[in-house]
């Protein structure tokens, strides 16, 4: 059964219809790329997918492992695994980094049945996984994205995927505001991830990203709808001559 | 002769003026509704008081008839009918649930959300103590660490009688009988409350907490606390609990007074959790508070912090008179409002020493439709040389139909004092809700760990233990707030 099964979807942000029937199968193991131009409605389809309030189905239909999540609400989504990690992660004032974490761990934890996670196994395991993303101890003892640089905010995202293990992950250009090191250790990070358990899709405006987190697939989205799928070599495509190749087509 | 005997026939004596019409009331131990001279001398009969305390009490009786209940808050209730209320009922001993099967489900379901031990839910939810709670050796131990320091900690109603010239000195001396209309009230007919004294050069062993004087019950009403702190000395005190409080009785009026003298420091926290009512405010508690800090040495300081969730009507503003050189008052508030509470709270600090010092930092959150105002007053008196005040005034809203008032009065007689006033109003937005959610979180966990955050400065101003369960309780206190 597939991961993810998206059937022809359509969806408004009040009167206006941005998503105007997508349709894409994620299997585990597969990495999709969605590639677009800006305001071709590659954020919206994330938090469509995730459930964000305000993001009105009105047609068609998402399955995760074959059972439609149109009736979840968002929290629950994300402990049923799926993840989000934000073109632009919000800050959180005040609440401490560990808190914040742990909370979002122990949820996941409790829906599965399993205990709060100890306290100490806790603080070793983000530390760890900190250090793979060269994130500093001392970011993690801030308030939640705040004061974050750009790139520290990109890997803070990934840091969560990396504790939260989610069945789906959904990258919504994780790549914009990293410098070429942050980018090389980002998807690693993410590559690192890969596996059969998991499927991700990686939404990206440029190639650049997809040099480094290889696609299984590349679909070109454009006015809300997808113009094209193809292999990662339909990336390339798109770099060479631009996205108005396509949309002039459609 | 029976204990109710004597004592009318003491209060006979005392007044010569006593209605026979209490007679068959006394017997129950409870005074008949309704406030009058005859009320106050039952009450300080009952109390065995020395007749000066009398006299303190009918002073302010008196002084409080010539008074007008106060308007200018930004509180509406209906009038209270101060004739319809009892004034003194003798404590319950053992007509409380006698185990938690017999206590109300719903508060069972807070305290274990609270995570408060089994133990200590049977105290709070007032199962008879000495049924379950090995209250006295708890309590005994508590008290003679505490006298091995010299410290006096006790109801201020056993002080009046053991430590009457301490009293006698200090009560009233912070906030005077006819201070304001509910101080007036509470200086006539109060029941009961601490007294602690912290002798010169001691620092407290321990964090002296209400939730210990576990030997008294019933005095929640109009309680009255007095907390001195001689030079050098130090303590910390925990007012309330996290846990939340019924009571009978609709209108609370406490006193609270501080004296610090040279070097001393007083730490106050308190968590209020009164019943707020129902959903429409009906049936909580009417809680109108006068807390008072004195900084009479050099150097001393006083620290207000306060967790507010409960109640319908707060009116409180724990102030600090900085008399002092280089005393310091500072005020760390939290107030958290839902459904129809109102609080209109706040602080006054009134420089008169050089170098005065203050702080304030107040947080307000407003959800459903409730109501939270800001008030404080910042006075730099003309001795306040080089006088400094910072208050920062943070309201958050949640939802749309509840409101957030800020109220600063700022009075400076001394060109030299620096007064700086910062006031921020927010909402939660839907992006960080959305954020939290995306994370797995419940809405009302998203709601709990925004909120705590915006409450973080005044969070870590109370002790470890009161802040882990203070943070739950914000999250309780919202809950149904949002979505
Ligand atoms: N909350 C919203 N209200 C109204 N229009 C929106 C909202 N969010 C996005 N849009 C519109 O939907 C389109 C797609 O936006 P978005 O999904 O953010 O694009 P992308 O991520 O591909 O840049 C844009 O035209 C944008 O203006
Ligand atoms: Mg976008």
């Amino acid at each position: 059964m597939s991961l993810i099964e998206i059937r022809d979807l359509h969806a408004s942000v009040g009167d206006t219809e941005i998503l105007k029937g997508i349709s894409l199968t994620i299997n585990r193991g597969e990495v999709h790329a969605i590639m677009g131009p800006n305001g071709s409605g590659k954020s919206t389809l994330s938090y469509v997918l995730a459930g964000r309030d305000g993001y009105e189905v009105t047609g068609g239909d998402i399955l995760l492992d074959g059972v439609s999540i149109l009736e979840m609400e968002a929290d629950e989504r994300a402990r049923a695994g799926m993840f989000l990690a934000f073109q632009y992660p919000v800050e959180l004032p005040g609440v401490g980094g560990m808190s914040f974490l742990r909370g979002a761990v122990n949820a996941r934890r409790r829906e599965e049945g399993e205990d709060e996670i100890d306290h100490l196994e806790f603080v070793k395991m983000v530390r760890g996984k900190a250090g793979e993303l060269g994130i500093k101890d001392e970011m993690l003892k801030r308030a939640v994205n705040v004061g974050f640089s750009g790139g520290e905010k990109k890997r803070y995202e990934i840091l969560q995927l990396a504790l939260l293990e989610p069945a789906f992950a959904i990258l919504d250009e994780t790549d914009s505001g990293l410098d070429v090191d942050a980018l090389r250790i980002v998807s690693e990070g993410v590559n690192a991830l890969r596996s059969d358990a998991i499927g991700m899709l990686v939404i990206t405006h440029y190639q650049r990203l997809l040099d480094h987190i290889v696609p299984d697939f590349v679909h070109i989205l454009a006015d809300g709808k997808i113009l094209k799928s193809g292999d990662k070599n339909l990336a390339l495509e798109v770099e060479k001559s631009g996205y108005s190749n396509f949309t002039d087509a459609a | 002769m029976s204990a109710t005997v004597e004592t009318i026939r003491q209060v006979e004596e005392a007044t010569g003026k006593y209605k026979y019409g209490f007679v068959t009331d006394i017997e129950v131990d409870k005074a008949p509704k309704g406030l009058s001279e005859d009320t106050v001398r039952l009450i300080s009969a009952k109390k065995n008081e020395p007749e000066w305390m009398l006299e303190w009490r009918l002073k302010a009786y008196r002084h409080w008839l010539t008074m007008e209940e106060p308007d200018w808050a930004k509180l509406n209730y209906p009038p209270i009918d101060y004739q319809d209320i009892y004034y003194y009922a003798a404590p319950k001993q053992a007509d409380g649930p006698k185990s938690l099967d017999e206590v109300d489900p719903e508060l069972l379901r807070t305290y274990e959300k609270l995570g408060i031990p089994l133990r200590e839910q049977e105290m709070l939810a007032g199962v008879a103590v000495d049924a379950v709670f090995d209250s006295v050796s708890v309590a005994t131990t508590f008290r003679e660490k505490l006298f091995e320091a010299g410290v006096i900690f006790c109801p201020i109603s056993e002080a009046i009688q053991d430590y009457p010239e301490l009293v006698k000195e200090y009560i009233g001396s912070v906030v005077p009988q006819g201070d304001n209309y509910f101080a007036a009230l509470n200086s006539a007919v109060f029941t009961d409350g601490s007294f602690v004294y912290i002798p010169k050069g001691v620092r407290c062993p321990m964090e002296l907490s209400t939730y210990f004087r576990i030997n008294e019950q019933n005095t929640g009403q109009f309680e009255r606390t007095l907390i001195i702190a001689d030079e050098e000395s130090y303590v910390s005190y925990l007012e309330g609990c996290t846990a939340p409080q019924r009571d009978e009785n609709q209108l609370h009026a406490a006193v609270v007074e501080l004296v610090t003298m040279h070097d001393a420091e007083i730490k106050y926290s308190t968590v209020q959790n009164w019943y707020p009512g129902d959903e429409n405010g009906k049936g909580g508690i009417y809680n109108f508070v006068t807390k008072r800090g004195a900084c009479r040495g050099d150097r001393s300081k006083i620290s207000w912090t306060q967790v507010e969730t409960g109640s319908a009507i707060t009116w409180k503003y724990p102030s600090c008179i900085l008399q002092g050189a280089d005393s310091v008052g500072e005020f760390y508030s939290v107030a958290v409002t839902n459904n129809a509470q109102q609080a209109d709270t706040g602080t006054k600090m009134i420089h008169i020493g050089p170098r005065t010092r203050s702080t304030i930092i107040a947080k307000g959150i407003a959800a459903g439709k409730s109501d939270s105002t800001y008030r404080g007053l910042v006075r730099m008196m003309p001795g306040a040389e080089g006088g400094r005040n910072f208050t920062q005034c943070d309201s958050l809203l949640v939802g749309n139909k509840c409101g957030a008032h800020t109220v600063p009065y700022i009075v400076s007689r001394n060109p030299s004092a620096r007064i700086e006033h910062e006031a921020t109003t927010s909402r939660i937005s839907e992006d960080q809700l959305f954020y939290c959610l995306q994370r797995g979180m419940t809405q009302e966990d998203a709601v709990s760990l925004i909120v705590n955050g915006f409450c973080k400065e005044v969070m870590k101003e109370l002790p470890m233990e009161f802040a882990v369960e203070a943070q739950k309780l914000i999250g309780i206190s919202l809950e149904g707030s949002v979505g």
